[in-house]
């Protein structure tokens, strides 16, 4: 600060004022200032955004070390998932078997991993089948509009009525339990919630101007959808998929406990804390603690990253 | 101000006064300042329109004196708001809940909003009513009839057994104004009152403001962005920019006389009917960011007139008249003297 | 609202008869009819009888089909393939009582819970009972009530032997059941109230009432609760669909003598009629109560009550 300027701060109303503060003000230099702060993309803001989000971060840690164990576990044991050892069975963890051993002598901890295989897979299956279907779905229904959009809607409200689980225990019956035939069960109606998030997302986007301008240029509808409509869209649609997951794996668990899980030597956690149900009176918890575990704590990781990923990509919240 | 009293003498009483008020929210983003310093009176009967652009700080000065802000985010960090001789900004929650409502009322700006959609118009009319007297459910349902035919309501009893969404915007605003005025207030702070409203039914809420301040000698502030508002129902008029008053004087001396190269660029972009050839020039920029503000005149990036001084240095005040001043540097008269003389 | 109701009703008969047909085609579509393979040891001539004159084996499919939605509509859901003595009717006689005792009482807990931790984490947003609340929450929805059950079993009645282990006799042995059964609709519930709370708190008539000078309570009371929990009537077919389906298990676990526990032995039986009739029976029951909750809803909202009277 110039002497002159002091002056002026100090006895504003009657200093005399610097002669060169009469000038007019040099208006690119205060363009420059403008520009201090740096614009992030949508997608890096949601990022720093989900990244402060403690919780919704060691969901997302916790996650990506069971995709590697579920990978690479079964490898680190000398035993196979199916492989009985009688004399053995219902040994507590040690050091020879770290999570114990089942009813028939077979390793929980080959076992978990292999769990955790099919947990995720069908849970990624679920939530990707949900998804083609239901943006397909949603969108043409969406963005179609009128009678279109009117049959579809019907159709939706007939298939949310009816109970979920109900017709996916019917059709396992008839079909037989296997991956396969649960995947396909779990996604017969499970696409009805994302294709009515995606309707909505639609409903509301066709209405900007954006997409009428693209459309007075003769832009042809799937590029209009694939161009404008989806990027616009996805954040709801992340999220639903976040949550899908951790559904399917529950629904699996739940039909594996029912007895219309993946059948043996294979392992689902569902399966496993299924045989494992007895156990409990004698004693052998762990027979029940890891597969219980890592079903609940896959689903609560799932659920947190889902929570902090709708905070993130909320654009109401993006300033 | 000085002028006011001396016209009115000692029949107008000052019921408002709000002394260097400052308020602040705590966001992610860091600490927006909202309102920086804001200073004025108000009288019996009177109507203050404040006028500025979309978060120059109106409605957070018009919530601050209804301890209105949304807590703990937001805080009046300094200044003084004295409500008859009560310090608004020291009260509790408690000796505010008996003030809202009863002394000051408040409109907002969408109808279709400040209405519950599950409760019928009698029982939101009537329930401010119940709770600040002790009054008999007949004596009450008589009253919310006088209410809507003030406001200018037809069949007022039918009205009370039904729901907000049966009714106009129009008409919605006319319930959200009858319930503010139920309690008889002596301050009435209508923010954005006809914003989203049509054209015509603005008029027609706007006689009724006029209506209703002859009928019950309410004092208004009526927060607006739109000078056309204005035009019809203010007194005084104080304009705010980026959460200060820049200019502030009586309605004739801001219409006829503006100062502030602000004030002078929002009448500029009204429209007008009787002035064929004046173009419409809208103000190039935007706002300052209220994170960091700047420390000279806020205005300074977007004034045509801006020199290097009201850039190092908020303005000192200039009073061209008792009841009109201005915060800018181009009337002082150094500033005056020195380009004269070069 | 009577159109509204109309509407609603026949929606209802679509959908009632959508499941009934569609569980008739996936049974008749098992190879070898789930009926004539009846030729093991748990068979005999009673059983083979019952059956065909029930389901009218010997007739084409579309006669077949006619019986079937005749027997569905006097509930008459035929014999039980694996116990000889007991018609579908019995067991569900027999189990649902008890099965519907545990739902409900389950679903009430749920909703009362569920809202009452709801509105606490939104008026103390950001607070430790927020906090503390949406961890209930978030852990609620992601144990699985079968884990849930195990471990209670395990803690509360085989370590601390608090509570008795199984079956459904008085009511300390309900209040195993009850937890595991109403904790994840509670979450549910928790975490929609809050956020729909929240969400309302924010409104420009939350804020009216607040200039009006209202008690805090009266505001919260009058003003928001009745509008956030509209969400929470929408949802309840659904978390209803999910405590019958989770009875299932809860009854498994618990060894209780319900509906629940026949039809998962039915299952593992491959006791096709059990599995038909209850599934058609609980899948009427659900759709029912869906309907009246939509209706309900009608009732609340003041706006579709007159939008569908305006409304042609």
């Amino acid at each position: 600060m110039d002497q002159q300027t002091k002056k002026m701060a100090q006895d504003p109303t009657s200093a005399e004022i610097p002669s060169d503060w009469l000038k007019p003000i040099n208006r690119d230099q205060l363009k420059q200032e403008d520009v201090v702060r740096p614009s992030l993309s949508y997608w890096q803001d949601a990022w720093q955004r989900l990244k402060k989000n403690k919780l919704a971060m060691s969901g997302l840690i916790f996650l990506i070390i069971l995709a590697i164990m579920a990978i690479f576990g079964p490898y680190m044991s000398p035993y196979t998932v199916g492989e009985q050892n009688l004399p053995n069975q219902n040994q507590a963890p040690s050091w020879s078997h770290w999570f114990g051993t089942d009813g028939l002598g077979r390793d929980v901890f080959t076992r978990t991993w292999y769990g955790a295989r099919i947990s995720l897979f069908v849970g990624l299956m679920a939530a990707l089948i949900d998804f083609f279907v239901g943006v397909i779905y949603g969108g043409i229904s969406g963005y179609k509009g009128g009678r279109t959009d009117n049959i579809l809607m019907r159709i939706i409200e007939i298939l949310y009525g009816l109970p979920y689980l109900l017709v996916v225990i019917l059709l396992l019956v008839v079909l037989g339990p296997s991956l396969l035939t649960i995947i396909l069960a779990l996604t017969v109606t499970g696409w009805v919630g994302m294709a009515r998030i995606v309707r909505g997302q639609v409903l509301q986007l066709k209405n900007y101007e954006f997409v009428h301008a693209s459309q007075s240029f003769g832009a042809k509808t799937s590029r209009i959808i694939k161009r404008n409509l989806l990027p616009n869209t996805m954040g709801p649609i992340i999220v639903q998929m976040t949550l899908t997951v951790p559904s399917a794996i529950f629904a699996e668990a739940f039909l594996s406990f029912l007895g219309l899980g993946v059948s043996s030597p294979y392992a689902s956690w569902g399966v496993m804390a299924n045989d494992a149900l007895t156990a409990i009176l004698s004693g052998h918890w762990w027979r029940l603690f890891f597969p219980a575990f890592f079903i609940s704590a896959t689903m609560f990781a799932f659920n947190v990253l889902g929570d902090g990923l709708q905070d993130a990509l909320d654009p109401k919240l993006r300033r | 101000m000085l002028l006011i009293q001396s016209l009115g003498g000692d029949r107008l009483k000052k019921i408002l006064e709000v002394q260097n008020l400052h308020v602040s929210f705590s966001t992610y983003g860091g600490e927006v300042k909202a309102v920086r310093g804001v200073t004025f009176d108000l009288f019996e009967g009177e109507t203050l329109a404040i006028v500025g652009e979309s978060g120059c700080g109106k409605s957070v000065t018009a919530n601050s004196i209804m301890q209105l802000i949304p807590k703990p985010a937001g805080k009046i960090s300094e200044g003084n708001i004295i409500f008859k001789d009560i310090d608004i900004t020291n009260a509790n929650e408690k000796q505010m809940r008996n003030i809202r409502g009863v002394d000051i009322s408040m409109i907002f700006q969408d109808p279709m909003t400040a209405l519950n959609p599950t409760l019928s118009i009698g029982h939101q009319l009537m329930e401010g009513l119940k709770q600040h007297q002790n009054i008999s459910n007949k004596k009450a349902k008589e009253k919310a009839i006088e209410m809507l035919n003030l406001v200018g309501i037809p069949n007022p009893e039918e009205r009370l057994e039904q729901y907000p969404h049966q009714l106009s915007g129009g008409m919605r605003q006319r319930i959200v104004i009858a319930i503010a005025l139920i309690c008889e207030p002596d301050l009435l702070i209508a923010d954005e009152p006809t914003t989203a409203l049509d054209v015509t039914i603005q008029a027609q809420i706007l006689e009724l403001f006029g209506k209703i301040q002859k009928e019950t000698n309410v004092a208004i502030i009526l927060i607006t962005h739109d000078f056309g508002v204005v035009a019809n129902i203010a007194d005084r008029i104080a304009v705010m920019y980026a959460g200060k008053i820049i200019e502030s004087g009586m309605k004739e001396e801001i219409f006829y006389h503006p100062k502030h190269p602000y004030t002078l660029g929002l009448l500029h972009s009204i429209p007008r009917l009787d002035q064929k050839d004046d173009e419409l020039i809208p103000i190039d920029g935007t706002p300052p960011d209220l994170f960091s503000p700047p420390v000279g005149c806020p205005f300074t990036a977007r004034c045509p007139h801006a020199i290097v001084a009201c850039e190092k240095m908020y303005p000192l005040r200039h009073e061209s008249s008792l009841s009109h001043y201005v915060d800018c540097w181009l009337y002082d008269e150094r500033v005056k003297n020195m380009k004269q003389t070069n | 609202m009577i159109k509204y109701i109309i509407k609603r009703f026949l929606m209802m008969l679509l959908t009632l008869w959508i499941i009934t047909t569609l569980t008739f085609i996936l049974m008749m579509s098992i190879p070898g009819s789930p009926f004539n393979d009846v030729s093991d040891k748990t068979s005999n001539e009673a059983v083979q009888a019952n059956l065909e004159s029930h389901f009218n084996l010997d007739k084409p499919m579309i006669v077949q089909y006619y019986y079937y939605l005749e027997s569905i509509v006097t509930l008459d859901f035929g014999p039980s393939i694996k116990k000889p003595n007991d018609t579908v009717n019995d067991l569900l006689g027999r189990g649902f009582p008890i099965s519907f005792e545990l739902g409900i009482i389950s679903i009430i807990v749920a909703i009362i819970s569920g809202i009452i931790l709801g509105v606490f984490a939104a008026l103390k947003h950001n607070g430790i009972i927020d906090y503390l609340a949406m961890s209930i929450a978030v852990l609620g929805i992601s144990i699985p009530n079968f884990v849930l059950a195990t471990f209670l079993i395990q803690q509360l009645a085989v370590n601390l032997e608090l509570l008795p282990v199984a079956t459904w006799k008085s009511p300390s042995h309900m209040i195993l059941p009850t937890i595991a059964l109403a904790t994840g609709p509670m979450a549910i519930i928790a975490r929609l109230t809050r956020s729909s709370m929240l969400e309302v708190l924010t409104q420009d008539y939350i804020k009216m009432a607040r200039a009006k000078g209202l008690a805090p309570y009266k505001i919260i009371i009058k003003h928001a609760l009745k509008n956030a929990l509209m969400p929470v009537v929408t949802i309840l077919g659904t978390l209803l669909a999910g405590i019958l389906t989770g009875t299932f298990v809860i009854e498994k676990i618990f060894a209780i003598p319900g509906m629940g526990q026949y039809f998962v032995e039915s299952i593992s039986q491959r006791d096709y009629p059990v599995i038909m009739g209850t599934t058609v029976f609980y899948s009427a029951f659900l759709i029912i109560m869906l309907f009246l909750v939509d209706i309900a809803y009608g009732v609340l909202d003041p706006r579709i009550k007159l939008h569908k009277e305006k409304g042609d």
